[in-house]
């Protein structure tokens, strides 16, 4: 391989030339400490270069050495759990060798050579596989079953399987291809980071990916497979969503990329996953999860490629037919460092001195999400559903990475600063937030929830939309103005922001809500409001429903644990039926209080 | 290889251009030294061949072409450092000035700092009581937070870094903090108040002081904030302190960093500052924190003025995204005669959920926080409506909180320059305040609290 030199260093961007047969995309070595870069323009003997650590100390003359693999991460039995940066190093290995900070020129494999993993193969000598087929599993964490796939690209017949304990890079089987090549058979694979991963077909997200988050999962549902975005200004609460997903979405594999964000919320996450418990299977959250980050202060330029270290990451967990999810905190971070990056080229900038590609790289990005057929057998299908952050300068959704983002994602979670300020959390806006899912998730909800899910849902979007109409009356002319009828509506709508949407993630039993206890929470505030109607048409003043006591226990379910709802949801249910009927019995008519 | 040059081909505000250079690399230190033997500092910043783009430190003034002479010096910028800093006062380039012998270094450390592995960090969990209600019961500080003070010209946001200063403590503990302290453009006026005010209260002998005024070059305070960190890491870290530091005013650091960018003729971003302020930003505000294992820690208050009160400002904008939360003060309330007069909705701790509760403040303390801001919230747009609809458009319940909002700004943000309240107290008046609303409108707190901590009440409260 030709070395060449740098003759030009400024920033993460260094130039270099003699590097003959450089190609676009291959890695690099830079200079006496072996820095990792990225070739990212050719320009006759030129090469520009992006280089993943700090460039201070680096000059002309320096050495540069091409190693001819594109970026790559490593696949196979060690990534879950694990705590990478952005270009898939292990952080905790670094602390263990080189302290607490991050030191330029680290070197660590991202998995474990020296470990071994029980393998136990699936198909036996004389089996003919291709690209994708199982060839055997490995239990890599109490939550995740590793299946060890033939790599895409190869095919041909088992003339060698072993079961047994193996570190990744060991032998475990031989395959032998159609031109009579033998090729080892290992437990870990490499994928270059820019490409997608191939599967057999796309699928329409017909399921549910369930948040135990109300707003989401009742108005602004997500599709396992489905893309989905969060706009808003800082605060809002765009990483404490992100948060609450990776905890509580049930999928099978979380990948949570942290780009371009701060220190401490990595840190929590790598605090808090293993103390929380999996609602389905009682295991620690952390057992699933694969954390990426690149947080603000370390190496821009790795910072453009821990997205895609992380998507391909959860591409091979879908492969091996998982529900993966990944989350993205934050892609504005992401398309900043692209910004960056495009402007120490010298690039013709486009809008807000973002490069033109950016729309095309993030259409890319969330590309890569899908439901699908995975390559190879046994047929299985799994599902990569990505959720991006979007950190849009001053709070204004017009900027280039929302409206790119936009075009492209089908749930839109708009979160709003005046929510967050009277601590309304989730931050969703009910009002200009959607999901394109909706439709397509009817006859799921319908299914394993029941009808009167998708009933009581659009009930409570038309009260919302109401009472932003009837919100403008009462500025202009006050409350009293409105029909009895009217403020039971406003007093409802209110019950379901401050009871029903708003879901704080700090406490232990609101933190999540099953399907079915959302149903109920529901069916409770449609019943107050039913019986309130009826209540009204038949003269009971509003005054005498909006003190009723029951409403205080309403506002409070939400608190009532999962295993004592039912329960509580029958008692709170009668009590609503009672207190409705002492209501008429007592004759607290309007006509008569008057 | 040959270090020395005379071979400045340009310069142009605070960028100077050499040429016909060579073994030079990117951030290396470079020494001018003038005509007549004073000495200026630089950085590379691009070196393209034999060209070195280096961005100077200090003022060009005085910088020749021909005579002055560039040394490179094959390291980074570095800070000497030592226990004896504390108590004393720097200029923003790091000389002493007041007086005082020069600092014999125990070590030198490079101060632009190496990022902190995420995985080495300990989370930020301890109280920190800084007496001041609105800090502690609603956004509540923990040791080894940034949480910076988005300010306006004219408001009293000195005063209140200052009383923070004095009276932040971890309950229990008893430890008191060592200040750091950073001023990149502040005015002569500015500046004295925090060192008499630290002095007054004993308080100098704990404290580091590195101060670029107003009239002091500007391009300094591009490396004011890195000394004070590369100080406050080797005193938290090494000298196991627990530090707290104030920088004011981040608007002047970035104004300065703009300046380079310009001179650079770079593209701009937003407002003419360069598209890497973020990151430039996140350099400074993520070298607060704790580190496994390491018994001290660093927090960070700093504080920006935003130019016009606009918080959309890129600099209040990068600044909130990148700090984990915001304190904001409000003109409207300081003309009120509200003393602090924080802007209490857009205020924000994000690390409170794990620095309150049982153990740490009190099982309440959650609940009432949330019931507060929902209260004050509210309370807030009754009196908006009720300027434009009348008193009379408003509802009984809307009537009462109307009167929370005016009885919160009174008892509980309002409180005196040397008042130190106990987290306890604050706890109190938030009681009270609720107290004036019917119990049915507490949804956020949990019945056992309410059942124990509101104060008893012959009666629900009515509106006259
Ligand atoms: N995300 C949002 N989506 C739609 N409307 C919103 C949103 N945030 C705030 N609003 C509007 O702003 C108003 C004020 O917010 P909100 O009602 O939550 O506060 P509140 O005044 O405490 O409640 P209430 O008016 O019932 O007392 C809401 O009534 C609503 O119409
Ligand atoms: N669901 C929630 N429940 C309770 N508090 C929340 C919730 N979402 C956000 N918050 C609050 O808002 C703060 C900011 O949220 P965060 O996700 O960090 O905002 P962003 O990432 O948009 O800057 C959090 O620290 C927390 O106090
Ligand atoms: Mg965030
Ligand atoms: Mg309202």
């Amino acid at each position: 391989m030709a070395t060449g030199r740098i003759v030009k260093v400024a920033g993460p961007l260094v130039v270099a030339e003699g590097l003959t047969d450089a190609k676009m995309y291959e890695v690099v070595r830079v200079g006496k400490e072996r820095l990792v870069g990225e070739v990212i323009v050719l320009d006759g003997d030129l090469a520009s270069i992006q280089v993943y650590e700090e460039t201070a100390g680096l000059g002309p003359g320096d050495p540069v050495e091409g190693t001819g693999e594109p970026l790559s991460v490593e696949l196979g039995p060690g990534i879950i759990s694990s705590i990478y940066d952005g270009i898939q190093r292990p952080l905790e290995a670094i602390q263990a060798r080189w302290g607490a900070y991050i030191r330029r020129g680290v070197e660590a494999a991202a998995l474990d050579r020296t470990k071994k993993w029980g393998f136990t193969p699936k198909v036996k000598k004389g089996d003919a596989v291709s690209a994708g087929d199982i060839l055997g599993i490995v239990q890599e964490t109490t939550l995740v079953e590793h299946r060890i796939m033939v790599p895409p690209g190869l095919a041909g017949t088992i003339e060698e399987i072993r079961a047994g304990e193996f570190t990744v890079e060991e032998t475990i089987g031989i395959l032998k291809d159609a031109q009579g090549k033998r090729h080892e058979l290992k437990m870990m694979q490499r994928w270059p980071v820019r490409r997608a991963r191939p599967y057999t077909e796309k699928l329409p997200s017909t399921e549910l990916l369930t948040t135990g988050q109300r707003i989401v999962d009742t108005l602004f549902p997500l599709a396992k497979g489905g893309t989905a975005c969060v706009p808003g200004p800082f605060g809002s609460g765009k990483t404490v969503i992100q948060h609450q997903l990776a905890k509580w979405a049930d999928a099978q594999v979380i990948v949570f990329v942290g780009c371009g964000e701060r220190g401490n919320e990595m840190t929590d996450v790598l605090m808090e996953f293993p103390e929380l418990e999996d609602p389905k299977t009682g295991e620690p959250l952390m057992k699933r999860t694969v954390l990426i980050a690149n947080t603000s202060n370390m190496p821009v330029a790795a910072r453009e490629a821990s997205v895609y270290t992380g998507i391909t990451i959860a591409e091979y967990f879908r492969d091996m037919g998982y529900s993966v999810a990944l989350m993205a905190d934050s892609t504005s971070r992401w398309a900043e460092a692209m910004r960056e990056i495009s402007g120490r080229l010298e690039e013709m900038p486009g809008e807000e001195g973002y490069p033109a590609y950016l729309g095309s790289r993030i259409a890319d990005f969330y590309a890569r999400a899908g439901r699908v057929i995975c390559l190879g057998s046994p047929r299985r299908e799994g599902s990569l559903s990505a959720i991006g952050a979007v950190s849009p300068p001053g709070g204004d959704l017009s900027e280039p990475v929302t409206q790119n983002t936009l075009r492209l994602v089908k749930v839109f979670w708009g979160l709003d600063a005046n929510l967050a300020y009277r601590r309304h959390f989730p931050a969703i806006n009910w009002l200009t937030s959607y999901s394109l899912y909706n439709d397509d998730l009817i006859p799921y909800f319908e299914k394993h929830v029941g009808a009167e899910w998708n009933l009581l849902r659009e009930e409570f979007m038309r009260l919302l939309q109401i009472e932003a109409e009837l919100e403008e009356i009462v500025r202009l002319v006050g409350v009293e103005a409105l029909s009895p009828s009217d403020r039971l509506k406003l007093e409802v709508a209110r019950s379901i922001r401050e009871d029903y949407l708003m879901q704080s993630a700090f406490d232990d039993v609101d933190t999540y809500s099953s399907l079915s206890k959302q149903l109920k929470m529901m069916q409770l505030i449609w019943r107050f409001y039913e019986l309130g109607q009826r209540a009204i048409e038949q003269g009971v003043a509003i005054q005498k429903i909006i003190e009723l006591p029951v409403r205080e226990r309403i506002a409070k379910a939400k608190f009532i644990p999962e295993n004592q709802f039912e329960q509580s949801f029958r008692e709170i249910d009668r009590q609503i039926q009672g207190e409705f009927e002492s209501l008429l019995a007592g004759g607290a008519y309007a006509a008569r209080v008057h | 290889m040959q270090r020395e040059y005379t071979s400045i081909a340009e310069i142009s505000g605070p960028i100077m251009v050499v040429e016909g250079v060579s073994g030079v690399t990117f951030e290396e230190l470079v020494e001018i030294e003038l005509s007549g033997g004073e000495i200026r500092r630089g950085r590379v910043l691009e070196i393209n061949r034999d060209r070195a783009v280096v961005q100077l430190f200090e003022a060009a003034q005085g910088l020749n072409l021909r005579q002055s002479r560039v040394r490179f010096l094959g390291k980074v910028m570095e800070l000497g450092v030592s226990e004896d800093m504390l108590g004393r006062v720097f200029d923003g380039a790091g000389r002493p000035i007041d007086g005082g012998p020069p600092i014999i270094p125990e070590k030198r450390l490079p101060i632009s700092g190496e990022p902190l592995n995420p995985y080495s960090r300990d989370y930020p969990n301890e109280f920190i009581q800084t007496g001041i209600s609105v800090i502690d019961g609603l956004n509540t500080l923990v040791r080894g937070q940034k949480l910076p003070i988005f300010s306006g010209s004219g408001l009293p946001h000195n005063k209140l870094a200052a009383q923070v200063a004095r009276q932040a403590k971890v309950l229990g503990t008893g430890e008191e903090f060592a200040v750091v302290f950073g001023a990149m453009g502040i005015t002569f006026e500015e500046a004295n108040f925090f060192i008499t005010d630290l002095r007054k209260t004993g308080a100098l002998e704990r404290s580091v002081m590195f101060i670029n005024l107003a009239d002091d070059p500007v391009i300094e305070r591009i490396t004011t904030p890195r000394l004070v960190l590369t100080c406050a890491e080797y005193l938290a870290f090494e000298r196991d302190l627990h530090v707290l530091v104030i920088l004011t005013d981040i608007t002047n650091y970035a104004e300065a960093l703009r300046e380079v960018s310009a001179a650079r003729k770079e593209i701009p971003g937003r407002r003419g500052y360069p598209g890497y302020m973020y990151t430039d930003l996140s350099t400074i505000y993520e070298r607060a924190g704790r580190i496994k294992g390491k018994k001290g820690s660093i927090t960070q208050m700093p504080i920006l003025t935003m130019p016009q009160d606009d918080k959309t400002h890129p600099i209040p904008d990068l600044t909130g995204y990148i700090t984990e939360g915001q304190l904001f003060l409000s003109r409207e309330l300081h003309r009120k005669g509200i003393y602090p007069p924080f802007d209490v909705l857009p205020c924000l701790s994000r690390l409170k959920d794990k620095g309150i509760g049982p153990g740490k403040t009190r099982e309440d303390h959650a609940g009432v926080l949330n019931q507060l801001y929902a209260a004050y919230a509210r309370g807030i747009d009754v009196r908006e409506m009720a300027a434009i609809l009348g008193e009379a458009a408003l509802s009984k319940t809307d009537r009462l909180y109307w009167k929370f909002a005016d009885e919160f700004e009174r008892r509980f943000i309002q409180q005196g320059e040397y008042e130190d309240r106990t987290i306890i107290q604050t706890l109190t008046i938030g009681w009270e305040l609720l107290s004036m609303l019917p119990r049915g409108e507490l949804k956020r707190v949990r019945d056992e609290f309410i059942e124990k901590y509101l104060p008893k009440r012959a009666e629900e409260p009515v509106v006259a």
